[in-house]
């Protein structure tokens, strides 16, 4: 029997005392060995935020737990397909989320965003334990969008918390969609200025 | 395959935030699926969205959610892991074109024939979209129809090319320009050329025929 890996009062806690990206492990665990304990730490921390976050995007409360049991049981299931070498288990999960609230939409099918995926997919060269610092980049993430400029990140938030299509967000700021591109550009660029002197 | 002319940013983090249109999200996806620098930067506007997921402010979810999605994961197939799919081979359709066009090579399309030297297919889309796919097939020499101003518009070159003042463009490339920019596009390849085209419409629209019947020098 394992013990709980993680002591969610000091993420730094765990087994190796490394940087390691603590979800990373859990999801290996869940990857490799089925393991519920696993699971269900991985549970307790994200599914309170991927709740947050279609909430944000509209849905009511019973909506958004339909989503996120949806979210959790492709993260059981799908544990394996994951890979550090494209970034954070947030990242990935926020790629779950967001597929699954396109489909939701009908708008258009979210195998478009699958299909290239698979063209990345892990190479099995890397384990979850020799890649580090993954979590460490969410934290950055939400730094920088603090260092970046007002109107670049409010593009930001606007794209990926609300959902709003780029000619829409300039007709609600009353701005060409050539200056919504340019600050979504440039709020892009600076942000990954940022993350790449930190990570 | 050497791509010359890649996404612009902003197309790619719209594509990452789940906000471009579907025509639109076809062409980007397309060309990705043929250039791994794209999904490299595809991946990395993805982290922004880890990272303001990770900074959510948790809302608790109930505990028979938590309880009956553990129960749920009892006896579920689950995922092998994967090899990374082998890359495309030369003039191979993508396929998010082959589900969207409805067919597993170019040779197949329906064409639609109005002029000399032009052939339109308009690619079916979901209800209630706006932006339009089209594909479009024109001969040496033709001019493509200009950009459509106000609005998004991506044109990706599946055969053949042309060329304008941005340079050539080939099988893989992807034009993704403002919309004030004037430029104009002319066939420069013996075969025909083919280019998957995703647009706006914008209020006074004119139609692409329209536009590709208009002479040359004025487009
Ligand atoms: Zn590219």
């Amino acid at each position: 029997m394992l013990m709980p890996l993680v002591n969610m009062t000091d993420p730094s806690a765990t087994t190796s005392g490394q940087r390691n990206d603590i979800y990373a492990v859990l999801l290996h665990r869940v990857a490799q060995s089925r393991d519920r304990l696993a699971f269900a730490e991985l549970f307790d921390h994200f599914a309170p935020r991927v709740k947050s976050f279609m909430m944000r995007k509209g849905c009511n409360a019973e909506q958004a737990e339909d989503l996120v049991q949806e979210a959790m049981i492709a993260v059981w299931t799908k544990a394996a397909l994951f890979s550090t070498d494209r970034g954070s288990v947030s990242t990935w999960i926020f790629t779950i989320a967001r597929n699954l609230w396109i489909d939701r939409l009908r708008r258009e099918k979210s195998q478009l965003y699958t299909d290239l995926e698979d063209f990345d997919a892990p190479d099995g060269a890397t384990g979850a334990e020799e890649n580090l610092g993954r979590s460490q980049e969410d934290n950055y993430v939400a730094q920088a969008l603090e260092q970046i400029p007002v109107e670049q990140r409010e593009l930001l938030i606007l794209s990926f918390v609300e959902d709003v299509p780029q000619s829409e967000i300039a007709q609600r700021l009353n701005i060409p969609l050539g200056t919504v591109k340019s600050r979504m550009r440039l709020g892009y660029q600076r942000m990954r200025k940022l993350l790449e002197t930190v990570t | 395959m050497k791509i010359a002319h890649h996404l612009d940013d902003a197309t790619l983090v719209g594509f990452a935030a789940g906000t471009l249109a579907p025509a639109h999200s076809i062409v980007a996806s397309a060309h990705m699926a043929l250039c791994p620098q794209c999904r490299a930067t595809l991946h990395k506007a993805e982290a922004i969205g880890g990272g303001i997921l990770a900074d959510q402010a948790p809302t608790a979810v109930s505990q028979t959610l938590r309880a009956a999605t553990l129960a749920s994961l009892e006896g579920l197939p689950v995922s092998a892991p994967k090899k990374p799919s082998a890359p495309l081979k030369a003039g191979a359709l993508p396929d998010v074109l082959v589900r969207a066009l409805g067919v597993t090579s170019l040779d197949q399309i329906k064409w639609h024939r109005k002029l000399p030297g032009v052939a339109i297919y308009d690619v079916p889309l979901p209800k209630g979209t706006k932006a339009k796919l089209k594909l479009l097939a024109l001969e040496k020499g033709r001019a493509m129809p200009d950009h459509g101003h106000g609005g998004e518009e991506l044109t990706l070159v599946l055969k053949g090319s042309y060329s304008d003042k941005f340079g050539k463009f080939t099988a893989g490339d992807v034009a993704d320009l403002a919309e004030d920019v004037e430029h104009q596009p002319i066939v420069d390849s013996d075969e025909t050329c083919i280019c998957l085209i995703s647009f706006d419409v914008p209020a006074k629209f004119k139609s692409i025929w329209a536009r590709l019947a208009q002479p040359f020098s004025g487009m």
